[in-house]
This record gives structure tokens, sequence and C-alpha cells, in this order.
């Protein structure tokens, strides 16, 4: 029991200090691991790779498998509960002022450079996926040749995709998850 | 009662096909939340989106308590916010407690590579559909040139990035407003 309450306490903080998205908590993670002993590097390598392979928040699924090793599946609901009360309760008080101020001519100044802003961060995101998806890091170290470290298959895959989605506005997005899931195992087994 | 229950099942649905962190879930909520059931407009999930980027917090986790906030208030806000982390929660347990070395699978890395090829298609047409609102004029186009480029290349906190573009437009607006009027 004290466990689970120093588990929803140190996930707590990081939830409450971590600004910035998932990857955010990374470094917080790293420290608690060291102060507490309840997990090492090793454990945190893995975690990032099975956040990164599963669907969901990166910074929910490091707390799920985090709390999971320190405490079982008790443990799991614990640290996702601490990582997520800070947030609900900050966003309420800004939704409360939000609510308040919304037509303030002010606010709405500040959200005419807010949203411009915020879609820039969100195509910066994409960079970094497109990077790891679109680009093989191993083969540039190894030709240095960028136009050979492109990934033609992903590329095609992407582009196709994108045209699908420009073309068939009704198909839901998932629908382009599951067939790129199908898609890229396909890849694999026939180019290797 | 059945309106909190739609909230968490609507957000436990985007929870559970959003790949690749809360920035890859715009797509999806774009899809769910404003098309599909109109829970909010494009201008709010951006608006949204900013100030989850300066809060603490898990960007997702926090666009689902806006929502669920707008939508039914505070318990609104706690049924959304749980909702998108169910599924997290459920598949990262199971995974930890039955499927040994789960990321060192091949099937499953080919699948996410492929995944990945998909995701940034479904974010680029998401940012075409919303910049269509957000980004209005030079200047906003200018906010959003700089922001991209300055955060693909140095490190900087996004909140540094919101708040300084908070300011641009106060400054931009404001300004324009005393020019008028003097």
């Amino acid at each position: 029991m004290l466990l689970l309450l120093e588990l929803f306490g140190r996930f707590f903080f990081v939830g409450l200090f971590a600004v910035g998205g998932g990857l955010a908590t990374l470094p917080f993670l790293q420290s608690m691991g060291e102060t507490t002993g309840w997990f090492g590097a090793s454990t945190i390598a893995d975690m990032v790779a099975i956040s990164e392979s599963t669907p969901g928040p990166l910074g929910v699924n490091m707390a799920t498998y985090v709390g999971f090793q320190v405490a079982g599946v008790p443990g799991s609901v614990v640290g996702v509960l601490g990582l997520i009360t800070p947030s609900v309760i900050v966003i309420l008080i800004v939704a409360l002022f939000l609510k308040k101020f919304r037509d303030s001519k002010y606010v709405q100044w500040a959200f005419y450079g807010l949203r411009a802003a915020s879609l820039g961060l969100i195509a910066a995101a994409c960079w970094a996926v497109a990077k790891l998806a679109l680009f093989s890091a191993d083969k540039f170290a190894e030709t240095g040749g960028v136009f050979q470290s492109l990934r033609y298959e992903n590329i095609i895959l992407c582009v196709l995709v994108f045209i699908g989605v420009q073309c068939f506005k009704k198909i839901h997005p998932i629908v382009f998850v599951a067939i790129a899931a199908a898609a890229g195992i396909g890849i694999h087994m026939v180019f290797g | 009662m059945k309106e909190l229950l739609r909230l968490f099942l609507a957000f436990a649905k985007v929870g559970a096909f959003t790949f690749g962190g809360g920035y890859a879930m715009l797509p999806m909520l774009q899809r769910e939340i404003v098309e599909n059931r109109q829970w909010a407009t494009e201008e709010e999930l951006m608006d949204y989106y900013a100030i989850g980027q300066c809060t603490p917090g898990v960007i997702a986790v926090n666009t689902a308590t806006f929502i669920g906030e707008k939508k039914k208030g505070v318990p609104g806000a706690i049924a959304a916010s749980l909702g998108v982390v169910f599924p997290s929660v459920v598949i990262i347990t199971v995974i930890a407690a039955f499927i040994r070395n789960f990321q060192h699978i091949e099937a499953v890395q080919w699948a996410f590579d492929g995944i990945r090829a998909a995701v940034v298609a479904l974010i680029v047409s998401a940012v075409i559909k919303l910049g269509k609102k957000s980004i209005v004029d030079i200047a906003t186009a200018l906010i959003f040139l700089v922001v991209a480029v300055l955060s693909v290349l140095t490190n900087l906190s996004p909140a540094i990035f919101v708040v300084a573009a908070g300011l641009c437009g106060l400054l931009l607006k404001g300004g324009k407003r005393d020019a008028a009027s003097a």
C-alpha cells in the first residue's frame, strides 16, 4: 500500500513537471529509476521500445510499463492515475479561465498566434516521425549518401496513403493505419 | 451517465488507434471528435493543442480533459481522460505481463514500420486541413514556419514557442489596432 502511494506521488510529480508531451517525461523517469532503484537503464530502454510499438500516448505507455515493473497491475493503474491527475487539474483550471475570458479580445489575439505555433510544432513532430520512417540512419552511416539512404518502399507507401486520404475523405484513418501495418509486414517479407 | 460513457468510449477509441504519441492523435481527434461527433470545432482543437503543449502532462490527456470538460464539466473531463489512457493501460500491462521481448518480435517491428509511414501522411493531411483555419495571413504563415524550423533544429521546449507566439499574436493584433486608431 505504501509502495502504491509512493508510486502515485512520484508519477504525480512527473505529470506536474514534464511539459511538452510524452518524451518530456523520459528524463524524469530516468532520475526516478536512479533515486528509487525500482528499475534500471535496461528497463527504460525496453519501455521506450514498447511504448513506440504500441498505440496510445507515449507518456501513458511509459508510466504503465514502469508501474507494472514496480508493483504489478495495481502499479500500472496507480502510475497512470498519478501521471494524469496533475494534467486534469491544471487543464480544468485553464478551461475555467478560458470560459470566462474566451470573448476577450486579448485572448483572441493571443490565440491567433498560438494556433499557428501549435501547428508548427505538430509539423516538426511529423518531421521526426518521417525521418524515422522514410530514411535509414544505418545506411546513411554506412554509405554517407542521402539518396541511397532513402527508404523508397516506405516513401511510396506514405505517398499512396496521402493520396488515399485526399481522394477518399470518408475512409476512417484507422483503415489506413491497418492497411499500412499489413503493407509494412508485406514489404519486409518480399524485400527482406 | 450515458453521456459520460459516450465520452469515455470515444476517447478510448482515439487512444487505441493513436500510433506515435500525442501529435499523431491529431488526425484521429479531427475525425472522431470534430467531424463525426462535432464536440469541438477545428479552431478549438488547435487551441486545446496549443495549451496542451505548454501545460504540464501528456498532450493527449490535456486535450481529452478540455473536450470532456466542455461537454460535461468535471465528470466529463475525468471520463474523457480515463478513456484516452484506458487502452494503453490494458495493452501495456498485457505485454509487460505475458509477452517476453515484445519489442523484438519481427512482425511487430515490420507492422510499425508501415504504420509510421502512414502516420506521416495522416499528420500531413491533418496539418493541411487545420492550416486553412489557423494560417490565415502572412504573419501566421511566418509563425508556423519559424516554429516548425526552430523546433526541428533546436531542443527548445514547446512551451517557449507557444508563449512567444501568443505574445506575437497580442503585439501584431494589438499594434494593428493602435495604428488604426492613431
